[in-house]
This record gives structure tokens, C-alpha cells and sequence, in this order.
């Protein structure tokens, strides 16, 4: 049958299984979504290309399944980039769809011409421009089969207006021809071997787990492996969910803002186990300093990060599911009390000095929103959080156990991130609870998606944390620039008549005693509901490495019965 | 520390753009890019030196490897090769000069391929070093201009069984 290319676009879409995109129309892009009124699949309209992207890579963050949005030529796709670029960073499989101005006037500066493929060549995994309607078929199922394969990530497919237009013979290509696409081997059996003698022989291991392990479906591969070897397991913020924060052998979270005794463990260790994590500068701090008591395993699907960073004396470069599956069973069965005992005396330190487990007097601080808010919804909300402090605070202290129930941009730090993702979150999983935490500040860089929530008539709650500042830049300001404030006083709009006016309904909360009730008032209600947290504005995240310092050299909150910094 | 990378990459456009642009972008050091046709027609062969100093050569080689269209990436430096680099160098030469010249560039094996009033270009072929000797001897005379093509290399010896297979990918 003879099909258009535009009707090429959706006849893929729907047999990679595509049931959503997110995108937005335009002149170039006019022939994909006149056939996409013929085809079974849901486009959400957003208010923002950026939106689309964030939906897109939220989707299948939540879901595992490859997200897609579509946006036209020139600025519907340089508004795209930032999406993109996010997706990239933290390996979120995704496609991208945009439109090109006709082959004829490629090239010529033409009306909403702009170099796509040149622009996202550093933040995809791979694109291509199709000119030709007989490539386009050929190249989404390729952009499908590379953005899922190996280390998974966004894939862009530019396509000139021409080439949806012209007609040809279509047929799906069920196989695809990439000789270049890299697949990581099984995992070698000699390094498997050496991982497992440097394991049998260590007293202070320590497992590091990153995103890798939800992505490769290791979360039950990595517990037998923890509770075989009675190894701590400390996660990144993306490896959040991976290992159950419930769990006595779980140490939270690492790094910069991870808690001290987490920290602590990793610096004394004498084997690191690093899982599908990649040994990012804010895990990290002073490389020279770091771990220096340790050997290294590093269990990673991407050999170009291995030896990155870090030394490492045993790689294993593998699917992480695959190598831990491989390796449980080579390694002794193990109790290390000593060394689990000496990191529960460390925790027991941590928790005395924990906010948490003090008053505010009489000031609402996040944490205590943060803590709440997991207590309310009994730990199973699905948040989406987005960049700064409330983002750190909710990796502190909302308490996830299972993968895929915290979703935030953690390699790029896109703040506006959290409303957008959340929304193709609960697309993904429209039975999730689904919370957005975001700032005051972030939140107003993608608030015109509130639209969307209402138009797509989604079930999200969003709690803004909201100290009238941007809150993380004040932080630094506040340790390294003298308290000068420069541009981190933020002015917000009332979220109340903001909200109104998408009839969103919509509570502010100052005292600490409203926390709960609000957030079980939210979840009693059907449809979205707007929190605002009116919190102590002028708080920090403690503990602090600061950026390059050695990870055992934290700022800790001022102690048990001290003044709280304000 | 300078090291020697042979891929071999899909002939498609764009391809050594993206190589560039991963160079460019993780701070690698290129000494030398060299791309043309193989006996292969969907495959073109780069020939790339790398200064290692910063980078460690394999963390290079799994960056090349990652780009799509690159199918494979072999670290020849410590491999036996045959490599050859191609120099042409215009020097001045007055014309009382140019058999002494010619004698000279004979010991190279090179030759005078264009013979101009006031100056000669010379044509050199070998590995690196031998055209480099032949630089620093041309460089007292006064060299005008020169271009080189950058060093391409080849395994000696039979390689028919180590070239891996190209790998098809799965149906996801």
C-alpha cells in the first residue's frame, strides 16, 4: 500500500507499541499531524516544547518504555534541547520526532530552518535528517532499537517536509541493519572470578549502586547479592529505589549531600562495589582523597565510563543484572558484623543529629515537609521531584523502596523539570500516586504545563516547597560568597490564584501541625491539587562536601539543641 | 604519549563530523585524522592519532566505539603496522640548486614533482619519522608551505580471521 511519509511516522509509532506522544504542531510539521488523526495513538498538547521532551524522558523513566515527543522546525525543536539534553545525561531511552523545512531550501536560512541534527548531535545518542520518504521507516525503527539497546538514551529523527509528504511503499522493517551499535558482551567470566575473590577477601565492602541498577532490572539481583555478602549498600540519587531505603543493609544516599555516616563507610571501606553508577564529580568530591583504603569493582554497561574517573582494579563491563546474577553465586556466604555494627554506630550519630528528630520552633522547615509527606503517603507515591534543595531534601528524607518511584534530572540539573515529567509519569502509570516536589523557583520555569495537567485531566498532586529564594544558590552564596545574595531572592506569583485560575485546587501550609492533614486533604481528592509550603527561607542542606572537597570533610548541621541556621 | 587508532565507520554523511564533534566535545587531543575508502563500499577507514596524555587511549576507543555509525576501533601503536604519512613541501630553490636538491631528496625517496623559478615542491612518502627527517633538512633551505596528509596505517601480516564480525542488532 502506498502511505505518505507522515503516515509512515505514525504506522512505526504504532508498531513499536506507541500508545502516547507529547508534542506540538507547526508549519513544517502540518502533514505528521494531519495522518495522526487517522491513528490510535494519544497526543498531549503542551504549552512548551520543553515540556514535550521532559514528558517524554519522564515517561519512560517511570515505565521503561522508550518516551516520545515530536515538535516542528527551527524554535519547535531548538526548544526541544534542553529535554533532550536531560535525557542524555541521566539515560533515559527516548525518541524525538521534529520537522525540517523541505529538501529543496535546506540549507538556505529558509523560514524556521535551523541545523537540528547539528545542534542535538552532543545530547543524543544518535539522529539523522531523512530527506528521502523510503528512509523514514528504516529510521525510527532503528531510533527505537538504539535508544532501548545497551546504554539506553534520546534519539532524534529530523524529517524535511517533503519527504512527509511524498508517498512510497511501506513496510516495517522488522530487522534492523547496525553493525555499529555497541552491545555490551556477557560478562567475562575472569573478571567475574577476580570480583569474586576481592569480595570473599573483603572485611569493610561497600556496594555503590546507581541508576543502572533499576534500568537493568536489578533490584532483586542486587539484594541477594547484598544479603549473600552482608554488604552496606549506598545509592546515588538516580540509584534512589534500587535498593529498599527500608532495608538495615541499605546506607541511603551518597555524596555530597548524603548523610555522614554513608559517607563515612564509603571513605573507610577496603572494596568498593560500584553497580551501573558512574563516579560523578557530586559523588565523589576531591577524587584524590577518595576511597583511598579501597579496591574497586566497577559492574558498568558502558566501558567508556569505566576508568573515567576513578582507577579501577577489577571492570567488569556487562549488563549489570546479567554480572551480579553471574556473580552471587561464585561469591561466599558471609556475615560482616563487625563492620555493620561499626556504620550503625556512625548512623546512630547521624540521627541524633538529625533534623528530622527535632522541633522546628515553631517555623516550618522542608525536611520536616519532606519527611511528612512520605509518612502520609506511606512511602508509595511515585515523586517527581525537580532541582535544588527541596530535590535533596526529598532524597534525604522521603524513603523510597521501590525502583522507579523517585524520578528527578540528576547528571544535568534541569530545573522546570518536575511538573512536565510528572505529567508523562502518571501517562506511564495512571494508577501511581503521582507527586511533584518542586521549588519556587523551578516550578515557575515550566508552570504553563499546569494547561496540560488540566487538559489531559490527570490525578497529579504538587507540593511547591517553596522559601522564596533559590534556595541552593542562596546555600553556596551563603558558605562561599559572603551571604551575597546576588539574584537569589525570588518573587513568586500567589500559587493560590495561580492554581485558580486552572481551577486546580489549591491549600497553603506554614505551620507544621497543617502538613498532614493538607497532604491527606490532596489525596482525598480526586484530580490535581496544588500544596505551597511556606517553609523557613532561609535553611540549607546539611550535610554539605563542598564541590572538590575531600567526601569525609562535611559542613554538618549546627548540633542537637544548637539555634537552626536562619 | 601519542597513540594510533584505526576505525572503521559507516560511509555515511556526517560521519566525520560526529567524530570531530566527540573530540571536540570530551576534550581529546587529535594529532591527526586521516578518512578515505576501503574495499568495502559501506565502509570508510579513519586513521586517527591521539594525544593520550590526558585521556587514557582505551577510554578514546569505547568513546569512538559508542557513535552508531563507527563499527569497530582497533589501538594499532603497539601492533605491527605498515604506516605511512604523505608530505608535500614547496622550498625555496634557486635553479643553480635544484640537482643538489633532487640528490637530496633522492636519499628520501621522495621527488620533485613542480619546479617553479624560485622554488621546487617536493613529494615525500614514509612513516613520520622519515618525513620529518626530511622536513627538519628542508627547513634551512626555507620552506614556503607545506601539507600533510596525517598518518593512515594498516596491520601487517594476515588479519583476514581477527577483524570482527560486524554484529547485527537484535529485534527490540
Amino acid at each position: 500500500v502506498q502511505r505518505t511519509g507522515a503516515q509512515i511516522v505514525w504506522e512505526c509509532l504504532v508498531k513499536e507499541g506507541v500508545t502516547t506522544v507529547f508534542g506540538y504542531p507547526g508549519g513544517a510539521m502540518l502533514p505528521i499531524y494531519d495522518a495522526m488523526l487517522d491513528y490510535p495513538v494519544r497526543h498531549v498538547l503542551v504549552r512548551h516544547e520543553q515540556g514535550a521532551a521532559h514528558m517524554a524522558d519522564g515517561y519512560a523513566r517511570a515505565s521503561g518504555r522508550v518516551g516520545v515527543a515530536m515538535a516542528t522546525s527551527g524554535p519547535g525543536a531548538t526548544n526541544l534541547t534542553t529535554g533532550i539534553a536531560t535525557a542524555m545525561l541521566d539515560s533515559s531511552p527516548t525518541v524525538f520526532v521534529t520537522a525540517q523545512v523541505s529538501s529543496k531550501v535546506l540549507g538556505s536560512d529558509a523560514f524556521q530552518e535551523v541545523d537540528v541534527t547539528g545542534i542535538t548531535l552532543p545530547i543524543t545518542k544518535h539522529n539523522s535528517l531523512v530527506t528521502d520518504v523510503r528512509h523514514i521507516a528504516r529510521t525510527i525503527r532503528e531510533a527505537f532499537v538504539i535508544a532501548g539497546a545497551g546504554r539506553q538514551g534520546p534519539v532524534l529523527v529530523d524529517i524535511t517536509k517533503d519527504a512527509q509528504q511524498a508517498k512510497t511503499e511501506f513496510e516495517y522493517p522488522e530487522a534492523v541493519h547496525l553493525p555499529g551499535l555497541y552491545q555490551a558482551p556477557p560478562p567475562d567470566g575472569e573478571s567475574l572470578a577476580r570480583a569474586a575473590e576481592l569480595v570473599d577477601k573483603a572485611e569493610r565492602p561497600v556496594i555503590l549502586a546507581g541508576a543502572g541498577v533499576i534500568r537493568s532490572g536489578a533490584t532483586a539481583a542486587l539484594r541477594a547479592f547484598a544479603e549473600k555478602t552482608s554488604t552496606p549498600v549506598a545509592l546515588t540519587l538516580l540509584g534512589i529505589g534500587g535498593f529498599p531505603q527500608s532495608h538495615p543493609l541499605c546506607l541511603g544516599m551518597m555524596g555530597m549531600h548524603g548523610e555522614a555516616f554513608t559517607n563515612q563507610a564509603i571513605q573507610r571501606a577496603d572494596l568498593l562495589l560500584a553497580f551501573g553508577m558512574r563516579f560523578d564529580d557530586r559523588v565523589t568530591g576531591n577524587i584524590k582523597t577518595y576511597a583511598l583504603h579501597a579496591r574497586k569493582i566497577h559492574v558498568e554497561i558502558d566501558p567508556s565510563e569505566v576508568g573515567k574517573n576513578v582507577k579501577i582494579d577489577v571492570p567488569v563491563v556487562s549488563d549489570l543484572r546479567a554480572a551480579l546474577e553471574a556473580l552471587t553465586p561464585m561469591v561466599e556466604a558471609r556475615q560482616r558484623d563487625a563492620w555493620v555494627a561499626e556504620i550503625d554506630g556512625w548512623r546512630q550519630d547521624t540521627r541524633s543529629r538529625d533534623i528530622v528528630h527535632r522541633d522546628g520552633n515553631g517555623r516550618l522547615l522542608a525536611p520536616h515537609v519532606l519527611h511528612d509527606l512520605w509518612k502520609a503517603t506511606g512511602g508509595g507515591a511515585v515523586v517527581v521531584s525537580d532541582v535544588g534543595q527541596h530535590q535533596m531534601w526529598e532524597a534525604q528524607y522521603y524513603k523510597h523502596d521501590e525502583p522507579r518511584t523517585l524520578i528527578t534530572s540528576g547528571g544535568l540539573g534541569t530545573m522546570g523539570f518536575a511538573l512536565p515529567a510528572a505529567i508523562g509519569a502518571k501517562m506511564a502509570r495512571p494508577d501511581a500516586e503521582v507527586w511533584v516536589v518542586a521549588g519556587d523557583g523551578g516550578f515557575q520555569m515550566t508552570q504553563s504545563e499546569l494547561a496540560t495537567v488540566q487538559q489531559e485531566e490527570l490525578d497529579i498532586k504538587i507540593a511547591i516547597i517553596n522559601n522564596g529564594f533559590l534556595g541552593m544558590v542562596r546555600q553556596w552564596q551563603e558558605f562561599f560568597h559572603d551571604k551575597r545574595y546576588a539574584a537569589t531572592p525570588m518573587l513568586s506569583p500567589d500559587f493560590m490564584k495561580l492554581a485558580a485560575a486552572y481551577e486546580i485546587p489549591a491549600y497553603r501550609v506554614s505551620g507544621r501541625a497543617d502538613v498532614v492533614p493538607a497532604v491527606e486533604k490532596a489525596r482525598e481528592t480526586k484530580g490535581p491539587v496544588l500544596l505551597e509550603f511556606q517553609v523557613e527561607k532561609e535553611d540549607a542542606v546539611y550535610p554539605m562536601v563542598p564541590a572538590g572537597s575531600d567526601l569525609h570533610a562535611m559542613i554538618r548541621r549546627p548540633g542537637a539543641g544548637e539555634e537552626v541556621r536562619s | 604519549v601519542k597513540h594510533t587508532l584505526v576505525a572503521r565507520v559507516l560511509d555515511q554523511p556526517g560521519v566525520l563530523n560526529r567524530v570531530a564533534s566527540l573530540f571536540r566535545r570530551r576534550a581529546f587531543n587529535i594529532e591527526s585524522l586521516t578518512v578515505g575508502h576501503t574495499e568495502d563500499p559501506e565502509f570508510s577507514r579513519m586513521t586517527i592519532v591521539v594525544d593520550t596524555a590526558r585521556v587514557p587511549a582505551p577510554i578514546v576507543e569505547a568513546n569512538l566505539r559508542k557513535l552508531v555509525p563507527v563499527v569497530d576501533v582497533t589501538d594499532v601503536t603497539h601492533m605491527a603496522t605498515v604506516d605511512r604519512d604523505l608530505a608535500l613541501i614547496r622550498v625555496r630553490c634557486a635553479p643553480a640548486e635544484r640537482a643538489e636538491l633532487a640528490s637530496l631528496v633522492e636519499i628520501f625517496r621522495g621527488r620533485i614533482v613542480d619546479v617553479a623559478v624560485e622554488s621546487v615542491i617536493v613529494e615525500v612518502t614514509g612513516d613520520e619519522e622519515k618525513v620529518n627527517g626530511l622536513v627538519e633538512l628542508l627547513r634551512a633551505r626555507g620552506i614556503v608551505e607545506m601539507v600533510r596528509t596525517g598518518k593512515v596505517a594498516m596491520l601487517r601480516g594476515s588479519v583476514v580471521e581477527t577483524r570482527p564480525a560486524a554484529t547485527a542488532a537484535p529485534a527490540a
